[in-house]
């Protein structure tokens, strides 16, 4: 009987609504979380999955030895390798394109290769205005190697202790 | 000079909003014609000075009878030709009613009937405004009229419904108050069981 | 002197030429106003919600976002108007049109300030209420033109549900017309010269907000827009600038009613208190600032409800709304009679 009337009273004068707008309203005042994107980013983990990069020894030499693991493994068949023996008689490839528009960025790739060749970086800000932009060739992610290598150097030291 | 022209155009309006009412092949068209009219004779009710009559006919009729047609008419989703057979079929009716409503008017108009004369607002300008007029008028003089039309309005409400009111068994009701009113304690009943003994 | 000359009067003037020059001045000087504050409620309103969803809100676009809705303009007049193919085109072009013009017109009987107002007429009251239950014609016409079914679900539950909260809506004013004797709207603002009507009859206040919010299908009571099962309701076919009207119509209700909250509780241009530093500030600012707060109280209130069930908005409309008015009239009816407090007629 009591509890009722209680709650009768509760009700009639609204008492969760306005408890409801106290809190809506101290949220009014907090921190926001909002993070102002193209001015501010988030945090982005070692292991973070973004475009892909062809890296180069400290001397310059390409990494990659045209050993066709990453063709193999692609799930999504995005990538396309072909190879020939260079002057100096090391194996080098002549042609590695990656369909950026097939892959899935699972990773494989990367885990796939011996030198640590492929990899994929932390950037992930390479939208283009035409599919075509996004068939890159060799120039392209040995570009991108070169540009990102400090990051992705950092990144797979970090990420080494748990591999 | 200003006011006859202005009477003129809305008058003209209203009736041939009022032939839109009943020549219209699409019912909407009709209620939205109906509409017009009603908008209108508010207006031919500002000329009299009846400002508070205006107000309220479109409140009423506008803001809420006509909506409630629109929405049945809408609802229904007559077709055109069927209505043109239950046209013809009523026709004989509809002229009935319509003569004599029509001489019933001619009959006010010609005869010198004085009640017309005595609700003339226009003469009565020794109240402010209208509205004092009106509620003097109908809690006075006519107070037992106007007492009595609520009544029959509530009788045809409340006949209304009992009729669609019919009380069905098993069905299960959400009671808003029951719910809320129920607390934790009363829905879950919190056991410790022993390791191993649960099954 | 008939109603209507008197209005021609007291909006011409006199047939001089200057004088209709002064009241169309008077008239943009109402409405251009009224669309800026309708173009940044929207954004008001983003941002509030933003604030309050521990979000920032549109803020780039200019400082702290003030462009934003200028922006939004320009997006909605360069984009293509649609006609659907089954539409009634005739209804279908005039319905926004209907929407905007009514939550326009009703700004003429507003005052602002002590004798800064367009017409005061002495049923200014009941030409609201008027204009307000017109209002539904919109959204109602612009369901059944769009020949969409979504379109006229929204329709049906937005003419059910204004039709079925002005009758509570009528109470409430009732109510408070009791306590004034006119239906003028200055003589209400000034009855509430010693205190306001929002403190003696605070359940009516209450009752009268969540009653307008319901008017103007604002959360919780949105379902004729009902994005979750409605798509969008009843301008789920327009696009571009009849769209644009739609929600400018739907923004300047808001406003209007804000505006008809303050005047019938909230003491319309009146200080809260007559005392030195209080009535230094102009009437109009008082009046645009108790606007503010009641917009304000829109907006914080549809981020913090959930929307109704139909069924319980009718419940709530005819079951709690409908009776607790209806006894709230005779019971303030009786008060005054019983205390000899009632307004003395003119």
């Amino acid at each position: 009987m009591f509890k009722k009337l209680y709650f009768n009273i509760k009700n009639f004068f609204l008492i969760e609504i306005i408890r409801g707008l106290m809190l809506t309203l101290k949220y009014f005042f907090k921190k926001k979380v909002t993070i102002n994107y193209p001015y501010e980013k988030g945090p982005i983990s070692p292991r973070f999955r973004g475009e892909h990069a062809l890296r180069r020894y400290p001397n310059g030499e390409e990494r990659c030895i045209a050993c066709k693991l990453c063709e193999a493994i692609c799930p999504a068949q995005a990538i396309k390798i072909e190879a020939e023996p260079r002057p100096d008689g090391s194996r080098r490839t002549t042609k590695y394109d990656i369909d950026m528009t097939k892959c899935i960025y699972c990773g494989f790739c990367a885990e796939a290769c011996p030198v640590d060749a492929i990899v994929e970086g932390p950037n992930f800000e390479f939208a283009t205005e035409t599919r075509e932009e996004l068939f890159y060739d060799k120039e392209k992610l040995l570009a991108n190697g070169e540009r990102w290598e400090d990051q992705i150097a950092a990144s797979l030291k970090l990420d080494s202790n748990y591999r | 000079m200003l006011s006859t022209t202005l009477f003129y155009i809305f008058s003209i309006i209203i009736v041939l909003s009022c032939l839109g009412v009943v020549s219209s092949k699409n019912p909407v068209y009709s209620v939205l014609f109906l509409i017009l009219a009603f908008i209108n004779s508010a207006i031919l009710f500002l000329f009299l000075n009846a400002e508070f009559l205006a107000m309220l006919l479109i409140v009423v009729y506008v803001g809420a009878v006509a909506v409630l047609f629109l929405f049945v008419v809408m609802m229904l989703n007559v077709k055109n030709e069927e209505k043109n057979i239950k046209f013809q079929k009523y026709t004989p009716f509809t002229l009935l009613i319509v003569t004599v409503v029509f001489v019933e008017i001619l009959y006010i108009f010609v005869s010198d009937d004085v009640i017309l004369k005595n609700i003339s607002l226009s003469e009565n300008l020794s109240f402010k405004n209208n509205t004092i007029f009106l509620g003097n008028i109908l809690y006075t003089d006519y107070f037992l009229l106007f007492q009595i039309s609520g009544i029959i309005l509530l009788v045809a409400m409340i006949g209304a419904i009992v009729l669609t009111l019919r009380s069905r068994i098993g069905v299960r009701k959400q009671v808003i108050n029951k719910q809320i009113s129920t607390s934790k304690s009363d829905v879950i009943e919190i056991a410790k069981v022993k390791s191993g003994d649960g099954a | 002197m008939n109603f209507v000359e008197q209005f021609g009067l007291s909006v011409f003037g006199s047939n001089d030429i200057s004088f209709l020059i002064v009241v169309i001045l008077k008239i943009l000087a109402i409405v251009l106003p009224l669309l800026i504050s309708v173009a940044y409620l929207t954004l008001a309103e983003r941002r509030v919600i933003g604030l309050m969803q521990l979000r920032k809100g549109p803020n780039i676009v200019g400082p702290f976002g003030l462009f934003q809705p200028f922006a939004d303009a320009l997006k909605l007049m360069s984009k293509e108007t649609i006609m659907p193919t089954g539409a009634n085109k005739f209804l279908f072009v005039i319905a926004p049109m209907i929407t905007f013009v009514l939550a326009l017109i009703a700004w003429a009987v507003i005052p602002f300030d002590e004798k800064n107002v367009l017409s005061d007429i002495n049923v200014g009251v009941l030409y609201l209420f008027a204009v307000s239950s017109l209002a539904v014609y919109g959204v109602i016409i612009a369901g059944w033109a769009s020949n969409s079914k979504y379109a006229f679900l929204g329709a049906l539950r937005s003419a059910a549900q204004m039709v079925s909260y002005e009758v509570s809506i009528g109470l409430i004013i009732i109510s408070v017309l009791l306590c004034v004797g006119s239906l003028n709207l200055t003589d209400i603002v000034l009855a509430q010269k010693t205190v306001w009507f929002a403190i003696p009859l605070l359940p009516m206040f209450v009752m009268f907000f969540i009653s307008t919010l319901a008017e103007t299908n604002r959360a919780p009571f949105d379902l004729p827009e009902g994005e979750s099962e409605l798509v969008a309701g009843y301008f789920v076919e327009y696009s571009s600038m009849s769209f644009a009207l739609f929600f400018l119509g739907e923004y300047a209700n808001m406003i209007l009613m804000s505006a008809f909250t303050v005047i019938l509780f909230l003491g319309g241009w009146l200080p809260p208190f007559d005392i030195y530093p209080l009535n230094l500030v102009p009437g109009f600012l008082w009046f645009v600032i108790k606007v503010c707060f009641i917009l304000f109280l829109f907006l914080w209130v549809r981020a913090t409800t959930p929307r109704y069930r139909y069924d319980q908005l009718m419940r709530l409309g005819w079951k709690i709304f409908l009776p607790f008015s209806l006894c709230w009239v005779v019971l303030t009816a009786s008060f005054l009679m019983l205390f000899d407090m009632l307004p003395k007629s003119v």
